[in-house]
């Protein structure tokens, strides 16, 4: 048996716009492989060219340079009409003319399927979206997250190669977001097509996906599992974007059979495993930490961990946990949660005297510091 | 006292909540009664009177007659105007929709200098629009003395009191109301609901019929309404490009009123042609499915 092909591949996809006589570069050199059944985010802020790769991937856009391919065939050029991927719109892009059914239908109904394999394939479909018995709603008639599922429908019903949605939450409050997100995962498993999921919301990609491709200023700054690129984020940027993260910049001071010892500020020491960098004793660095594995203790503690002290600036409660904000000695600001356990009391406030602390292996180290 | 005048002032605020909507419509509601009502119910008592040609005065007679004499009499004229006025609004609908349809998808910001473009004509009055459209007609004019003097066109060719000059005249002098209308509803069609078309597998023509003249038919509707009624009751455009054969209802009322002095007679004609244009109308509504329409309107 060959090896299975990919659902999608870009291969040095580059898209420029032109308006005018300047060219706004949307996506450089991007080369993605995406495989069969899989949950793939293209996670980013607006601007980062995530739908413009979706929309490559669609046909709606044809790369600068380039080439797209679906299972193994070469569709650069081909229109969308014509490509065996479907897409649900960020503000669904129902026809607001039909009703439910018509609108599930309308794709089989361009592709010649008999009449009644059509109503039995659309009401398939709508159960499964749990929209039975509103097949002759108009799209009007239905609520935000009704319309949501009915554009879900209508291209799943396709039984397309992969399914692509641009920002399919973004108009849901946060309550049927968050159903919908367990609601997505579950008929991606159901229906078992690839999904290429965008979105700015790193919470959604976390949530569902298999892997994540972190884009900025239209290229891929990290490509990995969600929980790959939430401990270990590889850049600054990643850092940033994913969750909340706690930048240390320090000199590495001694290396050490994988480990650096950076020194943050004066007299301060933090240890971090090297990875693979070649790190030489006097380089700059930044690390990060993560807030939730950062504990907090009024004395110093004892053991290997790394440590530092500092002041709490800020305290806010946020119901499961607490936000601590505390400006160290070296005159970073480190964010901590605390979970509000049984066990915890009041453990600091503001104006307190406090220690961090944490395991070396939490504290990541994310390449040299940017330079001047 | 600080606490009286907020007080006195409740009842007063609520007053006006009540009144305001009155308020605001009494301006358009007298109107329409002045100028619309009260001249319909006038025109209509009028077509049931018998009048005295020489004096011109006229008395009630409840002459139910009048309206079946005067249908018999110019049926023929209604006909050709039901003619001519659909001949216009469909040159008008095929000519205006890529223009409504260009300005609302390409118009991109310029989308107001276009649609300016469009009433441009206006700002001329209508009848000597329509004297220039004669002379540019005429046998020896710019269009067909240079064809005629380039060989082209037999000198015997005349387009001048014919039809076609009046279905021209009428479809030139109605178009914006037909473009208007059109260009609102196709502008308001969200575009995204074309790339869902195409990303559903529609060709071109599958997105364009099954997606924008559904959602464009409300505008349609409107477009039809104000091309096709004003002009079927025309008479400037038959009287000055038009011949004498082929007489529109607007020149019979016009000449009833203005020429015969025969005040019942025109009354009931136009109360005929509005009878029948009415029917017309909603027969139309009820093909297009009227229900589809009032969803959008």
């Amino acid at each position: 048996m060959e090896a299975a092909l990919p659902a999608i591949e870009l291969t040095g996809v580059i898209k420029e716009f032109r308006t005018g006589h300047d060219v706004v570069t949307a996506v450089r050199e991007l080369d993605l492989t995406i495989a069969e059944g899989e949950f793939f985010s293209l996670l980013g802020p607006s601007g980062c060219g995530k739908t413009t790769t979706m929309r490559i991937i669609a046909g709606f856009e044809e790369p600068t340079a380039g080439t797209v391919s679906l299972h193994g065939r070469d569709v650069t050029g081909v229109p969308p009409n014509k490509r065996d991927v479907n897409m649900v719109f960020q503000s669904y892009a129902l026809f607001p003319h039909m009703n439910v059914f018509e609108n599930v239908a309308f794709g089989l109904r361009r592709r010649n399927v008999a009449k009644d394999e059509i109503s039995r394939r659309v009401n398939e479909m709508l159960t499964i979206v749990n929209l039975d018995g509103r097949s002759h709603r108009r799209p009007r008639e239905l609520s935000g997250g009704q319309q949501q599922r009915v554009a879900l429908a209508r291209a799943l019903v396709n039984k397309p190669r992969a399914l692509l949605l641009d920002e399919p939450l973004g108009a849901l409050d946060l309550k049927l977001r968050q159903a919908m997100q367990v609601e997505l995962k579950r008929i991606q498993r159901e229906v078992g097509i690839t999904f290429v999921y965008v979105t700015h919301d790193q919470g959604e990609a976390l949530t569902m996906s298999d892997r994540i491709a972190v884009m900025n200023e239209g290229a891929i700054e990290q490509l990995a599992s969600p929980r790959e690129i939430y401990e270990h984020p590889s850049s600054r940027f990643v850092a940033g974007f994913i969750g909340t993260s706690n930048l240390l910049a320090g000199k590495a001071s001694s290396v050490s059979g994988g480990d650096a010892v950076i020194e943050v500020g004066a007299g301060e020491r933090i240890v971090v495993g090297t990875r693979d960098l070649a790190i030489a004793p006097g380089t700059e660095l930044e690390l990060t930490v993560r807030p939730e594995k950062i504990e907090l203790s009024a004395e110093r503690p004892a053991g290997p961990g790394c440590a530092l002290r500092g002041t709490v600036t800020e305290v806010v409660y946020l119901g499961t946990s607490t936000s601590f904000t505390v400006t160290t000695t070296t005159g970073a600001d480190v964010v901590v949660f605390q979970q509000n356990s049984a066990l915890a009391g009041d453990l600091a406030s503001r104006g307190d005297q406090i220690w961090l602390s944490w395991q070396p292996a939490h504290s990541y180290l994310i390449g040299q510091s940017a330079p001047g | 006292m600080p606490g009286a005048r907020p007080r006195r002032s409740v009842p007063r605020a609520r007053l006006g909540k009540v009144f305001a909507p009155y308020l605001l419509s009494l301006p358009a509601g007298l109107w329409l009664l002045i100028l619309f009502l009260i001249p319909l119910v006038v025109m209509l008592s009028l077509s049931l009177q018998s009048c005295n040609n020489a004096t011109g005065a006229c008395v009630m007679t409840w002459h139910w007659a009048e309206f079946g004499q005067q249908l018999s009499l110019y049926h023929s004229q209604l006909l050709t105007s039901f003619y001519f006025a659909g001949a216009a609004t469909v040159i008008d609908v095929v000519v205006s929709f890529p223009i409504a349809y260009w300005i609302a998808f390409y118009g991109g910001n310029k989308k107001n200098f276009f649609l300016l473009m469009l009433l441009v004509p206006f700002f001329v009055s209508f009848v000597i629009r329509t004297v220039v459209w004669s002379f540019i007609l005429s046998d020896q004019g710019v269009v067909l003395g240079t064809l005629k003097h380039a060989h082209l066109l037999p000198q015997s060719f005349h387009v001048l009191a014919t039809g076609y000059a009046v279905v021209a005249g009428l479809a030139y002098n109605y178009l914006p109301f037909t473009a208007l209308p059109l260009y609102v509803a196709i502008e308001r069609i969200d575009k995204r609901v074309l790339d869902a078309a195409y990303d559903l597998y529609a060709s071109k023509r599958q997105a364009f019929m099954n997606v924008i003249l559904p959602l464009t038919m409300p505008g349609l509707f409107a477009a039809f309404l104000l091309t096709f009624i004003p002009a079927l009751g025309d008479y400037v455009n038959q009287q000055v490009l038009g011949g004498t054969s082929d007489t529109m209802i607007g020149t019979v009322i016009q000449n009833a009123f203005l020429t015969n002095l025969d005040y019942a007679g025109g009354s009931a004609l136009s109360a005929v042609l509005m009878a029948v244009a009415l029917i017309g109308i909603f027969a139309y509504a009820r093909l297009l499915g009227s229900t589809a329409i009032e969803e959008y309107l």
